[in-house]
């Protein structure tokens, strides 16, 4: 199991995290461009090997938001958002 | 054409008297030629069911299908070889149901015995949510006369009798689900089965051949693929590479709406016939059956949102549906697990499959098959036809790539797992 590094409580768990899917710039960047860009807000996620930044939630613990950069292939994490 | 050597009980019969020295092999190993009409990247089951029905019903025969590993060694090798038709839409049922009957006939289609059991699915439902999900199902499949039938608590333990008794559930079982055309077929037997038939054919199936990049022409089409065993040209090019669909199609920078997740399944030490159904849990996110090695074959939902490639699986799922299944069946709470695995599942944003032509002129795609397995007939067929015809197949309309821009989802939630 992975140990995921939650900016509020420290390390715990993975089976109390939930993941959100890829971190991606904020919606009104791409609402505001194009149809296209909208299509890729709403449909086209990152879906490779390597380095992803994801949103995941402390959903059964402190119920913190935060982003975290993960390997897809290995699942090992990079770095997490600081609390900082 | 015929395949070399015909199977039958006289085929048998005779490899005895020989002591089974004379057997021919069953596919060529070819040489790629330098250029072919169609080229199939991928060989597992959707790549070579396709490359069979090209060749059986459009004459399209000079064919190669290129395989980076042997042929099957991805996600058609590692399924639970479960077969149905029990979906939600319309379109869904139809194409779904029309791999199920093409199952049905395909051991004396191909000459090779897939192992095709139709043991039935049994849905055991706890909820009334699932209860619910399912009856519509039932409604909706009835209505395009396709079987599927609702089953009292009663009904359910008299089908299952090793099922938690009464007063050991936490959730006490409302009823359950049945189709009775449903059950297991032999993986590896569907990819060497189509595979065979397809040689037979002339189909080139180049295996250890690794496509590195593909080459367009001056007007922008396919012309050929680098691979590791040389450059092949061809004037149409078809992925259906399973999981590596975005990295295939990122060698021609296009963008897919797909997510590969997580999946995994295991299986017990064999034991006595105990199961005769295929038993499904949607509210505890598991599912089994019976091999006819005796190991029980189990599998349970998969790492939601998490793009994921690894092959393998989380300890905190296998715990999770390992808690699914003693949950209902305590019968089984001595038992070792054998084995266990895991590989990346393709999704589409609505859950239904991509079978479309692309942007790109001579390039078609086949990818999105999370449960991929019960659909390899009906896939091959329809991407033949998409193929051949440059038109979808009527059965597979409703798959084209940009149907997202339209917003024509086809959306359809898990059967093994909670729909949302």
């Amino acid at each position: 199991m992975l140990l995921i590094p939650c900016p509020w409580c420290g390390n715990r768990a993975e089976s109390e995290f939930r993941c959100a899917g890829q971190a991606k710039p904020p919606r009104r960047e791409f609402v505001e461009k194009s149809d296209e860009a909208w299509l890729e807000y709403l449909y086209l996620s990152e879906n490779r090997r390597g380095v992803l930044e994801e949103n995941w939630c402390h959903e059964k613990g402190c119920g913190e938001w935060f982003k975290l950069r993960r390997h897809t292939a290995t699942h090992e994490i990079v770095d997490a958002e600081n609390d900082s | 054409m015929k395949p070399q050597q015909r199977y039958s009980i006289f085929s048998l019969i005779g490899g005895a008297i020989g002591n089974h020295q004379d057997w021919k092999q069953a596919w060529r190993n070819p040489e790629p030629k330098t250029h072919y009409d169609v080229l199939i990247v991928g060989g597992g089951g959707h790549g070579l069911a396709s490359a069979y029905y090209l060749a059986k019903n459009h004459g399209v025969r000079n064919v190669a299908v290129v395989e980076k590993n042997w042929i099957g060694a991805g996600n058609s090798g590692r399924n639970t070889a479960v077969v149905r038709s029990n979906y939600l839409r319309d379109a869904s049922i139809r194409f779904f149901d029309k791999s199920l009957q093409l199952y049905e006939g395909l051991s004396q289609e191909l000459n090779y015995n897939i192992m095709l059991s139709q043991r039935s699915e049994v849905d055991v439902l706890l909820t009334t949510t699932s209860m619910r999900n399912m009856r519509r199902r039932s409604l909706n499949m009835n209505r395009l006369g396709v079987e599927f039938q609702m089953l009292s608590a009663a009904q359910v333990r008299q089908r299952i009798p090793i099922l938690a008794p009464m007063e050991q559930c936490r959730l006490p079982i409302l009823g359950g689900s049945v189709q009775e055309r449903a059950g297991i077929a032999r993986h590896d037997a569907i990819v060497w089965g189509y595979a065979r038939a397809a040689d037979a054919y002339g189909v080139d199936i180049i295996q250890n051949a690794e496509v590195t990049a593909i080459r367009r022409g001056d007007d922008g089409s396919v012309s050929a693929v680098e691979t590791s065993r040389g450059l092949i040209g061809a004037n149409k090019i078809a992925i259906a590479t399973g999981n590596e669909n975005a990295a295939m199609a990122s060698l021609v920078d296009l963008r897919l709406p797909l997510r590969c997740f997580n999946l995994q399944a295991f299986v017990s030490e064999p034991i006595k016939p105990i199961l005769d159904v295929v038993v499904n849990c949607p509210d505890l996110g598991v599912y089994l059956s019976h091999s006819d090695k005796g190991e029980l074959v189990i599998g349970g939902a998969t790492d939601a949102q998490q793009i994921s490639f690894r092959k393998g699986g989380k300890v905190y799922m296998l715990e999770e549906t390992v808690a699914g299944l003693l949950e209902l069946f305590p019968v089984f709470r001595r038992l070792k697990l054998l084995r266990q695995w895991g590989g990346a599942l393709e999704f589409a944003q609505d859950g239904s499959p991509i079978v479309s032509a692309t942007p790109i002129k001579g390039l078609y795609i086949s990818a999105g098959w999370w449960g991929g397995f019960k659909a390899i007939p009906a896939g091959g067929l329809t991407f033949a036809h998409l193929i051949a015809n440059n038109d979808p197949h009527p059965l597979a309309s409703a798959y084209g790539m940009n149907r997202f821009s339209k917003l024509d989802y086809l959306l359809e939630g898990g059967t093994t797992v909670p729909t949302d």
